[in-house]
């Protein structure tokens, strides 16, 4: 059939399990033709891909992976209004494809079942058959299509196999008319739902779709009964507490009936399809999980391949922004060669080539975390380093699944913050990403390598200890101690609430396809670059424009220039503010300027205090420099033991980072946490820096 | 209950205590009473533990198979 104007674009839904293989999927029907974004007042990401098949165009709605379609918060609702055509920023899909762990049938079946209910056409993706095949599983597949009535495709969606099948499946199941499911519950569970239907048609004045229906009787959240579905009044509020009571009194507690109907449901339908092998026979699987969750070995595992990861990271950091440097050299030479001297040259140079090196150093690290990631969630280990890590993370009221981001944002907040993703859960997930940028990063190192360096004397402490290792040391430990308050406060106080279940699958382990790997990695890179990467350019651009506006014409060197310029003024606005860590306008201005990035302090201070600015990376002559430099008319010296280190603390403690912030705006898709972030990050860095500097004073006097 | 079982041992869940979030999810992973258990494993530190039922596996803490009454096979 040719594409005429008729060819009307298919909605079709995408839902499935975690560990199913669904991301896999979608990029093996979509390729790169999707685009992501967030849905309106929730962090769950919106995410659609265009496929087509014989002219037949279609959209690909990429749900979260779920368990269970039964919401009790905003995040959860989402799949459930998208699917019933209730959620305004998706078409209404024309059919649900429901992709399924061939190895874990029963389980996966859950969410199948609450599928049908919708009476959508929906088609069955059996996913990953070679793995059932492989563990010895056989499905008699011709039975369980009978039992269904609804299509069933079996795929390998990592080898791309039984995708023009599950197409034109897709195509023929959308023309017919969906088949009307059977209910797993009981009839005395269906009698009441219908009842219940029919007092809300009479109150609402327009019918709620069984489903939901079903859903409220079977909330025990009250989430749906509050608005997550609508308000609803006193006289069905009574009518639900009523019919949940005859439901127990009958044998059928909420909210157990469900899962057990369902099971129940699912074990006949099953009865006689799957075979699987003697379970005494242990799998490969089996035996590499008893290895890698073994104590002494599983724990020696884990923390080699921790300690890899983030040395993986780190080293690539490093490299990468001596890539940068010199790309950014390279170009500004270029530009400075073609453009005349003046304020086009100095925004290109100093603004424009600056910003895009400020958001192109961060992609490596986060290509290598991804990496590291993608193999680690797609071979199977992720949950297993969940498993292991849960028992010290819970102590401060996380899960297990916080630690790779912490671990991670030791190297860099930003992939760190973007991994936070694996966290289901959406508080601890906030939580998480809230005190990642608490973590001494790689850019503080320099900050830290030059006033250890210039301040700190290098001698030990009873022979053994050297001073300067251990003020570094410090400056680590003061980050980790703060995210341990942080999130505990955090979990006390405007994030309080139940500990969430830690109730986690833990899959087969499998070699990690290469496709899915680098998908998710560029995947991310892009994501970083397209939604963070533009508010990072532009932050630069603003203060680029704030330390060379208004020019000031007489300056007889850049220091001069900085001194008079917006930046310049504002440092000297703040000094009051400034002074009691011990700083003078100059460093309260270097601050300022390092809001795109730590780093750029050193570079400011070199500026500021005068410095040729080629020998502003060289820390010996900066080091050297700031020694000497006097407060203004006086022969008093500005840094001493005591300011060095309170400017270490701030800047281990501060949120100097546009970065970090832009990447948590779009992680969590609000403005307001970004800005509680700076704002908490910003007073703790504050008054900890005060303390060192007043205690501190006292013994250098 | 379940937290009380040991590394090896099989069993049957009789029931899963609670209204809240927490057993709504365990039922929905499959905890129904009646299905049949093995306890795989305990994590280095303690906890959580590691299950196999309905033919996966399922990590879950302590505190959450304390609410798990069991009985185990004979």
């Amino acid at each position: 059939m040719p594409a005429d104007s008729s060819t009307q674009t298919l909605t079709v839904a995408l839902i499935g399990n975690p560990n199913t293989g669904k991301s896999t999927l979608f990029s093996a029907l979509c390729g790169v033709r999707q685009q992501t974004g967030n849905y309106p007042g929730v962090t769950v990401e919106k995410k659609l891909g265009r496929a087509e098949f014989h002219w037949q165009p279609f959209t690909l709605v990429d749900l979260p992976g779920s368990y269970s379609l039964a919401p009790r918060s905003p995040d959860e609702m989402v799949a459930v209004d998208v699917l019933l055509g209730r959620q305004k920023a998706v078409d209404e899909p024309d059919a649900v494809l429901c992709i399924v762990d061939a190895s874990n049938l029963e389980r996966n079946l859950y969410l199948v079942s609450q599928v049908l209910e919708l009476g959508k056409p929906t088609i069955i993706a059996l996913n990953m058959v070679d793995v059932a095949r492989d563990r010895g599983i056989t499905i008699d597949l011709d039975i369980l299509r009978k039992r269904l009535h609804v299509p069933i495709v079996e795929i390998q969606a990592n080898r791309k196999l039984g995708l023009k099948e599950l197409k034109q499946t897709l195509v023929d199941t959308i023309k017919a008319n969906p088949p009307v499911p059977d209910s797993p519950f009981p009839e005395a569970f269906q009698d009441e739902v219908k009842q219940l239907e029919s007092q809300c048609e009479d109150a609402f004045h327009t019918p709620l779709p069984r489903y939901l229906v079903e859903r409220l009787l079977l909330d025990t959240s009250s989430y749906l009964s509050h608005g997550g579905i609508r308000e609803i009044n006193d006289s069905i509020q009574s009518a639900i507490s009523a019919s949940r009571e005859r439901l127990a009194s009958a044998g059928m507690p909420v909210p157990a009936v469900e899962a057990m109907a369902r099971y129940q449901w699912i074990g006949k339908l099953l009865d006689g399809v799957v075979r699987r092998p003697d379970s005494s026979t242990k799998s490969r699987s089996d035996k590499l999980d008893h290895f890698l969750t073994h104590r002494i070995w599983g724990t020696a595992a884990f923390v080699l391949l921790m300690v890899f990861l983030f040395q993986a990271v780190f080293w690539i950091a490093g490299p990468a922004s001596d890539w940068i440097d010199w790309l950014k050299g390279y170009a500004s030479t270029f530009v400075s060669a073609q453009l005349a001297e003046g304020a086009l040259q100095s925004l290109i140079v100093n603004g424009v080539i600056e910003g895009v090196g400020g958001v192109l150093v961060f992609l490596p690290q986060i290509f290598v975390l991804f990496l590291f990631i993608a193999i680690l969630e797609d071979c199977g280990y992720m949950s297993r380093a969940a498993y292991l890590m849960d028992r010290l993370m819970s102590r401060i009221g996380l899960s297990g699944k916080s630690f790779i981001p912490l671990l991670s944002s030791f190297a860099c907040a930003v992939p760190g913050i973007m991994s936070a993703r694996v966290i289901e859960n959406p508080r601890d997930r906030l939580i998480t990403i809230l005190v990642a940028p608490l973590m001494s990063c790689s850019a503080r190192l320099p900050v830290y390598t030059l006033l250890i360096g210039a301040f700190i004397p290098n001698e030990r402490i009873a022979g053994l200890l050297g001073l300067q290792g251990l003020t570094m040391f410090v400056m680590y430990s003061i980050g980790i101690i703060a995210a341990v308050l942080v999130a505990l406060m955090l979990r006390q106080t405007i994030l309080k609430g139940a500990t969430p279940p830690f109730v986690m699958e833990l899959p087969s382990y499998k070699v990690p396809g290469l496709g899915i790997v680098l998908y998710r990695m560029l995947d991310r890179g892009w994501a970083f670059v397209r939604r963070a990467g533009t508010l990072i350019f532009a932050v630069t651009i603003l203060v680029w424009a704030a330390a060379y506006y208004p020019r000031y014409e007489a300056a007889a060197n850049p220091s001069e220039q900085l001194r008079h310029s917006f930046l310049g003024q504002a440092g000297q606005f703040v000094e009051p503010v400034v002074r009691p860590l011990g700083w003078d306008w100059k460093i309260g201005c270097a601050a300022i300027a390092s809001f795109p990035a730590r780093e750029v302090v050193i570079a400011t201070l070199g500026v500021i205090y005068n410095l040729g600015e080629d020998e502003a990376e060289d820390f010996e002559t900066l080091g050297e420099t700031l020694g000497s430099a006097t407060w203004e008319g006086t022969n008093r010296k500005v840094f001493n033991i005591p300011v060095a280190l309170s400017i270490m603390v701030f800047f281990a403690l501060c949120a100097q980072c546009s970065s970090t912030l832009a990447v948590i705006k779009r992680e969590t898709n609000s403005w307001r946490w970004p800005a509680f972030t700076f704002a908490y990050m910003t007073g703790l860095a504050y008054a900890a820096a005060f303390l060192t500097y007043q205690i501190g004073s006292l013994f250098v006097g | 209950m379940l937290a009380d079982a040991k590394v090896g041992q099989t069993g049957r869940v009789l029931q899963v205590e609670g209204l809240d979030d927490v057993a709504v999810r365990l039922l929905e992973m499959g905890l129904t009473p009646g299905v049949e258990f093995k306890l795989i494993g305990i994590a280095p530190l303690g906890d959580p533990i590691e299950i196999e039922i309905r033919g996966y596996r399922l990590s879950l803490r302590k505190s959450e198979a304390t609410r798990i009454t069991i009985e185990l096979s004979a």
